[in-house]
């Protein structure tokens, strides 16, 4: 008999994800790789406009196509699907028209899309959709946020009155009195640039809707199985039980496969309409014009501060441009809002006044894309206090820590009533100045200097929520789950499978999971199989975004594996003829808890469970399929909280921004894997990276966008990346067992912050500065009065 | 994004090509490398009725030394010409072009005489020859014709090819001693289109610029011989204030475009800043 | 119109349309869709195979000018074993998330190695520069190639 000594937890442990084998022989599937029989391909007619009126649709040409089967306009369109509206209740007075899965009567946006031609393949459906003839009347669009509410601009949506979605104001203690108290107010305005995610595997639905049982099979590459099965129920009028959503693999998603499409929902539809499957796999050029947009913010911020760097007050207003539809069902304001919440969060000073204006746009419509939110308000919040340290004559590390909400602070509620159980912020700033040796380069860069080579170093200290509970969006009227279950069944051969709610997009899910459950039941995390994304087997639940996976799915696990355990050592205790109290689970094996000794195999116990329960007391049971769900009551958000660090050097002779290196400390709890925490992190920073310097979604006055391809919107590619070194401090969180908290986007959170401040520090000397992103050679050229 | 349909064609010697070329006219395309075409028809900007494929014709693609110079065959991949001694030796300006055209799949398949042919403004290959004063050997159906690169290229996507002729090889004059050449470009990301890209090919006289040529690219519609520059460089060592004097005269040279991507002033501005590094590096 | 080829060692006959592209032809009508689609304009790389030895965008060259060539995609590059240390560093860094670019990645990784056995962290950042990856930044990419070219630069010594 041999002995297993302790137990094995594997939080904490970089384990390496086995999906990898898969993906790496090039054996993933994803949504486009499947193909069911007979079935057909969409490509839609999308509004060359920014805003017109469809006066008629032609089709006859392009019905007469040898391979296409239908073409389907939105009228015809109306009976089946029925519309929707993007509003949630908890954002007062936020209006937004009915949206359809086509266009009717007219399209508010290049790119929206107005018919549908289904044909045998996409080629021949391109075929047919170029015949497709549009009669349009086009309108006056709406271009410029700033204008949009003026009485001389076009109203998108008449019934609507204005073009105002949403408008917020806050505040908190008396920020005007802070200003008159100041011994420096500092004004500044910034301009974010619109963005997208560029997942490389675009967006992709295939729906398969069987007449004969009317029952809808849908493989979608998409985050929320759940909640598109819930959408898709009520809009095509079927039971919600006869809806399936699978995702297989998914090629990245950021948040921007988490939204209500409106090409999506016409896939659905049309399979409806005809019985067979219908497959839409977005191209490129389409991807630019109709994914979701985010980002685009004008950020009037003001900070009121005292000679010694105490920040006093800070008032904030943000514009931001949206699309003509607040985006279904999550809302097109939750960025705007998020941006004027998160600003002040991790400093402590009282007084703050911020406003929110959300205005339709005739332009692609805009929704909650990864960090939503945080980049903006943390790159307004520390250049603020970058810029404060510079006029006061202050250390920009000193001024943070002076301001920060300190350890004794907590817990702590923010000037705009976000609750932080306790964050790190002084720990991480520790950590970060010692990990990058920061007062070196310091000196060096002021060494540098003088010989005339431009190097900026730039702070971002972010806080990031996370694990969502229910206020998020349930109590808006949203149908979309913020509780999460996982389901755990023992295997005769003493293996376990297990199903979760939360998905999988290449961030590691399946193995945080396995991780978590297998120490939990105190298995080899190899014999843990993971099933994620199908809504017929995983538990209803909430999928993958706001980092909710592991606060949310990993405490689900946590507590299903626990149960099962026990359910386990209850089967071995009646098995061995013992007390369960006696016995523990180590690496697969029942052992004496005191001794070690192995007593049964998991393997031996399920063929008893199993086939041979007649050897078993009469009145026992035996549970070995356990499920267990979660959800976070206790504190609205789990904010994780980090700090970044960006090093750069500007060549002012050309304008080109060069990456050095780039640091990142962060706390996201208890740590499940580390290795996956720091790629989450190294992603996500280059993400921020790209709206920081490269990516921009240019609009002319006309709305016709002028960077939709991968030549003109410039995606950030390995050779201008830096290095990335990632640090870590755990705080768990008390409220939940595993103390885990989220980690997906606090990467993107305060990237583009650091690089904003870095380069405004190599600027600094050369009396230049600039408050835009991105941040081209052209605008920095500028700023130096070079051009 | 699929292409409209189309019929294709491979013909197997150049005088069937060039049939073909005369058949379709302008309802036909010509398929080298496609790395510049494809995507066009991917997005359905291009829509031929035909594609004539000349991947397959024999002897185009030869890169070898004649008396005239270095040929470098129509067909030559960029790859090919990128790892050439012969390219290397008789023609030191193009190797160094060579690795910021685009990316290793897109030179495996991208050929000298398409991008030729293409007369994109921001391609690196077409400054190149103006600045090696090259000659673009070009054939139709009985005829064969000899243009000074120059001349060749005349518009945005516009050569002096005529109806019915395609380009068969480029003609590398013998360089002589005591010339130095450099290529370099501003591009954001590596293997992008230039902003704006310099040939420089030059005489130096111990330690003065003898005869200066220099071709931007991505400043106009087609190469740019910055001839007001050339002058203010030429016969002169290239000190800081001789720099900066053919700097300024390169004003007067470019009128360049605005796009997404940047201003006119933005071009002209990195055009000087280009030129003042190219000169101090083939001068020092 | 009718075209012959190899693909991953295997003798292959199909008409296809000659408006089809090399990677639709590999993913619809031989089903090997290990090579991915990205953006149908040659920048992103995920369609990345070989065609006769050379690198190739599987979406810039059409199934017609394939023909009589020998074409290797992930799967069968895979199945030789030929990238096997290079899949395990992958593994190990976690140099892949969601896997999308992950093929075209190791194809242009191997191409690299292969003709340039010492290259540098610069070296093969230039050199993956036309492959996008939006999950990993890059920084786990680079350090599985590097830490590759090591491991081979001894082996050999």
């Amino acid at each position: 008999m041999s002995r297993i000594e302790k137990g094995r937890s594997y939080i904490g442990e970089s384990v390496v994800r086995p999906q990898t084998a898969r993906l790496l022989a090039g054996r993933g599937v994803f949504t486009d790789d499947v193909a069911l029989p007979r079935m057909l391909h969409v490509a839609f007619v999308r509004s060359p406009h920014a805003h017109a009126r469809i006066a008629s649709i032609d089709s006859a040409e392009a019905r007469a196509v040898a391979g296409v089967a239908a073409v389907v306009t939105g009228e015809e369109m109306t009976s089946v699907c029925s519309g929707w509206v993007g509003t949630l209740a908890h954002f007062q007075g936020m209006k937004s028209a009915t949206q359809r899965p086509l266009a009717v009567g007219k399209a508010s946006w290049q790119g929206e899309p107005v018919a549908a031609v289904v044909a045998e393949s996409r080629a021949i459906a391109e075929d047919g959709a170029s015949r497709v003839r549009v009669g349009w009347e086009p309108l006056p669009s709406v271009t410029d946020p700033e204008t949009a509410l003026d009485a001389s601009t076009p109203v998108i949506h008449p019934e609507l009155g204005d073009n105002l979605a949403f408008k917020l104001e806050l505040s908190s203690g008396d920020a005007e009195a802070a200003f008159k108290n100041a011994d420096v107010v500092l004004t500044e305005t910034f301009t974010m640039g619109r963005h997208t995610g560029v997942t490389l595997e675009a967006r992709a639905i295939l729906a398969d809707f069987d007449p004969s049982e009317r029952r809808l099979t849908v493989y979608h590459s998409f985050q929320a199985p759940n909640m598109m099965q819930d959408i898709l129920a009520r809009h095509l009028n079927l039971p919600e039980q006869d809806v399936r959503v699978i995702c297989k693999d998914v090629g990245g998603s950021f948040g921007i496969k988490v939204h209500i499409y409106p090409d999506e929902m016409a896939t659905c539809a049309l399979s409806v309409m005809l019985g067979r499957p219908v497959k839409f796999t977005a191209d490129r050029l389409e991807s630019f014009v109709s994914d979701i947009h985010a980002r685009e913010h004008r950020v009037k911020a003001e900070l009121a501060v005292k000679r010694d760097g105490t920040i006093l007050g800070m008032r904030v207003d943000d514009l931001t441009g949206i699309g003509p539809y607040s985006v279904y069902p999550r809302t097109s304001a939750v960025e705007g809002n998020q941006t004027i919440r998160l600003a002040p969060g991790v400093y402590r000073f009282r007084d703050y006044a911020a406003s929110l204006r959300v205005v339709f746009q005739n332009k692609t419509p805009m929704c909650q894309y990864r960090a939503v939110g945080h980049p903006i308000a943390f790159a307004v919040m520390e250049a603020m206090v970058d810029r404060a340290a510079r006029e006061l004559g202050l250390d920009p590390v000193e001024v943070r820590r002076k301001n920060y909400v300190t350890a004794e602070m907590y817990p702590h509620t923010s000037q705009t009533g976000y609750f932080f159980e306790r964050l790190s912020h002084e720990e991480v700033l520790h950590k970060l100045l010692e990990m990058s040796d920061y007062r070196a380069l310091c000196a060096e860069r002021d060494a540098l200097r003088k010989r005339g080579v431009h190097r900026g170093l730039g702070l971002c200290a972010f806080i990031e929520l996370t694990t969502p509970g229910p206020a998020f969006y349930g109590v808006g009227g949203a149908r979309i789950s913020s509780q999460d279950g996982c389901t755990i069944k023992l295997e005769p051969s003493g293996k376990l499978t297990c199903m979760t709610g939360v998905t999988e997009q290449g961030q590691g899910t399946d193995t945080m999971i396995a991780q978590v459950v297998a120490s939990a039941v105190g298995v080899a995390v190899e014999d843990v199989r993971v099933l994620t994304g199908d809504t017929m087997v995983s538990p209803y639940g909430g999928g993958t975004w706001a980092s909710r996976g592991a606060g949310i799915g990993g405490e689900a696990a946590l507590q299903t594996g626990k149960t099962i355990r026990g359910n386990i050592l209850k089967v071995a205790a009646a098995i061995l003829q013992c007390e369960p109290e006696d016995l523990d689970i180590r690496l697969g094996k029942i052992v004496d808890l005191m001794t070690g000794e192995v007593r049964l195999d998991l393997a031996e116990l399920g063929r008893v469970a199993y086939f041979r329960p007649d050897t078993l007391p009469k009145d026992f049971q035996s549970e070995l399929t356990v499920t267990r769900h979660y959800v976070p009551r206790h504190q609205g958000f789990a904010f994780t909280n980090g700090i970044q660090l960006s090093h750069v050097e500007v060549d002012v002779a050309t304008g080109f921004v060069r990456l050095l290196k780039h640091w990142c400390v962060e706390d996201c709890g208890r740590i499940i894997n580390p290795r996956l925490v720091d790629e989450q992190m190294r992603g996500a920073i280059v993400q921020g990276i790209g709206a920081a310097l490269y990516e921009h979604l240019v609009y002319d006055q006309q709305g016709q966008l002028l960077t939709g391809t991968m030549m003109d919107y410039l995606v950030p590619m390995a050779a201008e990346m830096p290095e990335i070194m990632v640090g870590h401090v755990e705080t768990p969180t008390a409220y939940a067992e595993g103390g885990f908290k989220g980690a997906g986007e606090a990467g993107t959170a305060g990237a583009p912050g650091a690089v904003l401040n870095a380069v405004n520090d190599a600027l600094a000397p050369l009396g230049a500065r600039v408050t835009s992103q991105p941040i081209t050679p052209e605008l920095v050229l500028r700023a130096l009065g070079a051009l | 994004m699929k292409p409209a349909q189309f019929a294709y064609h491979r013909p197997a010697s150049l005088d069937e090509a060039l049939a073909l070329v005369e058949r379709y006219g302008p309802d036909g395309r010509i398929l080298a490398g496609g790395q510049s075409l494809v995507p066009a028809l991917n997005m359905r900007l291009a829509a031929p009725a035909a594609l004539i494929d000349i991947n397959r014709l024999p002897g185009l693609d030869r890169i070898g030394l004649e008396p005239e110079g270095l040929v470098i065959g129509a067909l030559a991949r960029h790859e090919a010409v990128e790892s050439s001694p012969l390219v290397a030796r008789h023609a030191p300006l193009i190797a160094q072009a060579m690795p910021h055209i685009g990316h290793r799949a897109i030179r495996t398949r991208g050929t000298v005489g398409g991008s030729i042919a293409l007369a994109d403004p921001a391609a690196e290959l077409p400054a190149c020859l103006v600045a090696l004063e090259a000659v673009v050997r070009v054939a139709g159906r009985g005829t064969r014709r000899d243009i000074a690169a120059r001349g060749f290229f005349r518009g945005i996507y516009t050569t002096d090819l005529a109806p019915g002729e395609i380009v068969t090889a480029v003609v590398v004059p013998g360089i002589q001693p005591a010339w130095r050449s450099s290529f370099a470009e501003l591009a954001r990301r590596h293997g992008d289109y230039a902003l704006v890209g310099l040939a420089v090919h030059c005489r130096v006289d111990g330690g003065a610029i003898g005869v200066a040529r220099l071709a931007f690219c991505g400043v106009g519609a087609t190469p740019v011989r910055a001839s007001r520059a050339e002058a203010a460089l030429s016969g002169r060592r290239p000190d800081p204030g001789v720099v900066e004097e053919a700097g300024r005269a390169l004003d007067a040279d470019l009128d360049p475009p605005g796009d997404v991507h940047g201003s006119p002033a933005l071009r002209r501005h990195l055009a000087r800043v280009l030129l003042a590094r190219s000169i101090g590096q083939i001068a020092g | 119109m009718q075209i012959s080829l190899t693909v991953n060692g295997v003798a292959v006959s199909r008409r296809v349309e000659p408006r089809q592209s090399l990677v639709d032809f590999l993913r619809y009508d031989l089903e090997l869709t290990g090579s991915h689609v990205g953006c149908e304009h040659g920048v992103c790389g995920a369609c990345t195979v070989r065609v006769d030895g050379a690198l190739v965008r599987g979406c810039l060259m059409l199934a017609v000018q394939a023909d009589g060539c020998r074409v290797e995609t992930i799967e069968g590059v895979a199945g030789t074993g030929e990238v096997f240390d290079l899949q395990q560093a992958f593994a190990q860094e976690n140099a892949l998330q969601c896997g999308f670019c992950t093929p075209g990645m190791l194809l242009t990784a191997q191409d690299l190695l292969a003709r340039k056995p010492g290259a540098s962290a610069l070296e093969i950042r230039e050199a993956l520069s036309g492959n996008y990856c939006r999950c990993t930044g890059y920084h786990a990419i680079v350090e599985a190639v590097r830490t590759t070219a090591e491991a081979r630069t001894k082996a050999r010594a």
